[in-house]
């Protein structure tokens, strides 16, 4: 029986999102002076290496976007009936993470459960004491003996299975390349290593083999462990956390894409037309800054929530109702940060509008939406691209904040902050439950930290005020500009 | 110079009242005042009795914006609009759910907050300076790459992670100071010396990256040259030259900060277990107490524009070119 495929709010902005940015790609590689901005990011070397750590999040929140229910067992001449709970590819793709739960804590690799609990003997008698969990090691007979002989087996052959993913990795990224330069594939590869080649893959390669060294013995262990434990309710932490990059990604990206146009059109609009419509926007953008961001956005969030409690015919699915709180927040953190960016537009519309290209326009007879469209738009873009990336790292943290405070998302939905708030009473506890909130720490950090990295490099290649003279990598393929100089 | 104050204080009445009116959109628009009895009282099974008692205790059994049945102005005053706003400027704010009154409430909560915010803010803004003064001593060295490596991982931690991480650390561990909680008197730095660390560690990365961008764009300029050709030390240009003529950048960010210290902060009060208003805040907002959050959102409102007045006079002092007008 077919599945039913159920396409949220925020799945179908993300995937209307990724359609944006292949768009801008391939407008990109048709404006020379654009695509001399991002060759100057492939270039450098930590850009590179966060944009495949970055990559790896956005692979698993994209999987994670593409949601389904399940089909229920058919009942003959009935129309078919769904699960009413909302799964993705992702919970597929990982197997038996989502399904294999234990009663409560457990720590990271054990095989026994975190708290006592009476167990029957065999014999009848009973007894205090740490029963077996479910899944994690319980294709062990005797964990106590068998554990490190079958964890040093996974973590080896997960380093096999990493070796073989990362030369065919190198592999293809050679042949690529040479192929695409034509030069052979080892000397290609050889030019990787020696650092020569136009695009970082060297930093893409080294971080390659971090991530893979890490996430093959994981995703062996995992077949068998819980590699980072489990939490309160028993849910596999590795599981959490993963899940958590999408609410990450979702919360950093279209927070400011969705308030994008709002920001763009009325800087545009108030730099460029002046007068009374610069005064109302400057006014409308005042009142909203002079409010502290977090109380308003408490504010926001709190009525938003009642709205939501007060209509609960509105959604089919608890998922639906989490996902539109979600996509509420995401506005609402929205409106309070696009005052920024709108200011910063409307000066540098002030500053362009006089410029002689403009006055020339203007001569011609061009309108005034044509100009704002055509001859003043385009040269804002660095703007607004710079404020994107950066605002990102800054959501993703505030999102944690926000859940603690209580104004996040919705406490159903998988999150960094959800996370860490469940999990920060636990320290108090003796012996301490620290690896629920480790995980989460670790995993928003590295997100944090690469995007941190990404959006440094993409402000200095297209802010104005930061170009420097970058020093030219070594010309490669040599035998390349030996070929153009001969034609 | 008065004379602008009062311009600018005079300036401020139309922000506050779109501010009022962006909150009374949110908290009564939004959803109507039943929707909101019906929330606290539970949605299942409530009275209209019930209901029509809960808005007449807090005075929101009026109409919103005009009042059709009443007479003359009264059209005008008796409605919720007015009445809410009018006391809201005046500072009353009225009680809050569990019957308190909040003017009186923030009064005596401003002291722990400020107790808190005052000393982290001095020692942050101190402690960031000097650490981008000294990288910008230092710059194009490896002392200088690796100390912005530093602050871009630093600035990559949540702040919630420094927060656990110092209770786990002092107070857990060592056992230095206790977990959290706060009494007044000698007996206050015990409780206040972990949060104000904890906060000043979290601001570094952020902070100490922000003020090198600064004096890197001061270290340029004619005068540096100046000041180095006739043979001033590298230390004497920093802290004497450079700094002072940051000093515009540097208030635009800081000054406006300094009235919103009396809101205390959210995350590290609630934290800690400070009676302030950040903690204040958070519980109304756990508890759906719709009039504290009103009157936070104003205040702080107010207390911005405070901020940015005091950012202008400023100026005046540290760059004798700037005249207020």
């Amino acid at each position: 029986m077919p599945i039913l495929p159920v396409i949220l709010w925020t799945d179908l902005l993300l995937f209307a999102l990724i359609a944006a940015a292949i768009g801008a790609g391939l407008y990109v590689r048709r404006q020379p002076h654009l695509r001399a901005g991002w060759r100057q990011v492939m270039g450098n070397g930590p850009a590179m290496a966060s944009a495949t750590v970055l990559a790896v999040f956005v692979v698993i929140g994209v999987l994670d976007s593409l949601h389904f229910r399940a089909p229920l067992e058919a009942v003959k001449g009935k129309a078919p009936r769904y699960a009413v709970e909302v799964q993705s590819i992702f919970d597929v793709l990982v197997g038996g993470l989502r399904q294999r739960t234990e009663k409560t804590y457990s720590a990271p690799l054990d095989a026994y459960l975190f708290a006592k609990e009476s167990v029957e003997r065999p014999d009848g008698t009973q007894s205090r004491e740490f029963p077996r969990l479910k899944h994690g090691g319980a294709h062990l007979a005797d964990p106590a003996r068998e554990a490190d002989a079958d964890i040093t087996r996974r973590v080896l052959s997960g380093l096999a299975l990493a070796t073989v993913l990362w030369l065919s990795l190198g592999a293809i990224i050679a042949a690529a390349q040479g192929h695409a330069h034509g030069v052979a594939a080892g000397e290609t590869w050889r030019a990787i290593w020696r650092g020569e080649t136009p695009v970082a893959w060297r930093a893409v390669m080294v971080t390659g083999a971090l991530l893979l060294v890490i996430a093959g013995p994981v995703a062996m262990l995992s077949g068998g462990w819980h590699v980072l434990g489990t939490d309160k309710v028993g849910q596999d932490v590795l599981y959490l956390t993963l899940k958590s990059i999408r609410t990450a990604l979702v919360i950093g990206t279209l927070t400011t894409l969705v308030t994008l146009p709002i920001a763009v059109s009325l800087g545009l609009l108030a730099g460029y037309l002046g007068g009374w419509v610069d005064d109302v926007i400057q006014y409308v953008y005042t009142t909203l800054n002079s409010i502290p961001g977090v109380l308003l956005i408490a504010a926001s969030v709190l009525m938003m929530q009642v709205v939501i409690d007060t209509h609960p015919d509105w959604f089919a699915t608890s998922a639906e109702r989490a996902d539109a709180r979600l996509l509420a927040l995401c506005l609402i953190l929205g409106m309070t940060s696009w005052t920024g960016l709108c200011r910063l537009l409307r000066g540098e519309t002030l500053k362009l509008r006089e410029l002689d290209y403009v006055q020339a326009a203007r001569a011609f007879g061009v309108s005034k939406l044509r100009i704002m469209a055509r001859h003043i738009l385009p040269n804002l873009m660095h703007i607004v691209l710079i404020s994107v990336v950066m605002d990102f790292s800054g959501l993703v943290l505030a999102e944690a904040v926000l859940s603690y405070v209580g104004v996040g998302v919705d406490p159903s939905t998988i999150s960094f902050g959800t996370m860490i708030n469940t999990a920060r009473m636990e320290l108090s506890r003796e012996p301490m439950v620290w690896w629920s909130l480790l995980a989460a720490f670790v995993f928003m950090f590295l997100l944090v930290l690469a995007a941190n990295l990404f959006a440094d490099a993409v402000r200095d290649a297209f802010d104005p005020r930061m170009r420097r003279i970058v020093r030219p990598r070594t010309v490669w393929p040599a035998a390349r500009g030996v070929a153009r100089g001969a034609a | 110079m008065f004379a602008y104050i009062v311009r600018r204080v005079l300036y401020a009445i139309p922000i506050l009242i779109g501010v009022n009116l962006i909150t009374f959109a949110l908290f009564f628009v939004v959803n109507t005042p039943d929707d909101m009895a019906r929330m606290q009282l539970g949605i299942k099974r409530v009275t209209p009795e019930a209901i029509q008692k809960w808005k007449a205790e807090r005075g929101y059994d009026k109409p919103l914006f005009i009042n059709a049945q009443a007479s003359g102005t009264d059209k005008l005053t008796q409605t919720i609009f007015y009445t809410k706003s009018i006391s809201m400027f005046a500072f009353e704010f009225g009680r809050a759910d569990d019957g308190r009154d909040i003017a009186n409430e923030i009064r005596t909560r401003m002291g722990p907050s400020l107790a808190i915010a005052l000393p982290t803010f001095v020692l942050s803004l101190f402690v960031t300076i000097s650490f981008a003064l000294l990288l910008v001593l230092f710059r194009a060295t490896y002392l200088d790459f690796w100390g912005v490596v530093v602050c871009v991982a630093m600035m990559s931690i949540s702040s919630l992670f420094y927060i656990i991480g110092g209770q786990f650390l002092v107070a857990k561990l060592w056992n230095l100071v206790p977990i959290s909680g706060y009494s007044g008197g000698l007996d206050a730095p015990r409780f206040l010396v972990l949060p104000v660390i904890v906060g000043v560690i979290g601001g570094i990365g952020a902070g100490t990256r922000w003020y090198r961008t600064i004096f890197l764009e001061e270290i340029n300029r004619d005068y540096v040259r100046t000041a180095r050709a006739k043979g001033l030390s590298e230390v004497r240009v920093m802290f004497g030259h450079v700094l002072k003529n940051a000093m515009i950048p540097i208030l635009t960010g800081v000054v406006v900060v300094i009235p919103t210290l009396f809101l205390g902060s959210l995350i590290t009060e609630s934290f800690f277990g400070i009676p302030g208003l950040g903690s204040y805040t958070i519980d109304a907002i756990n508890s759906q107490d719709f009039a504290v959050v009103r009157a936070m959102v104003f205040i702080g409102s107010v207390l911005y524009i405070v901020g940015l007045i005091l950012t202008d006079i400023s100026y005046t002092l540290v760059d004798p070119r700037v005249r207020l007008q």
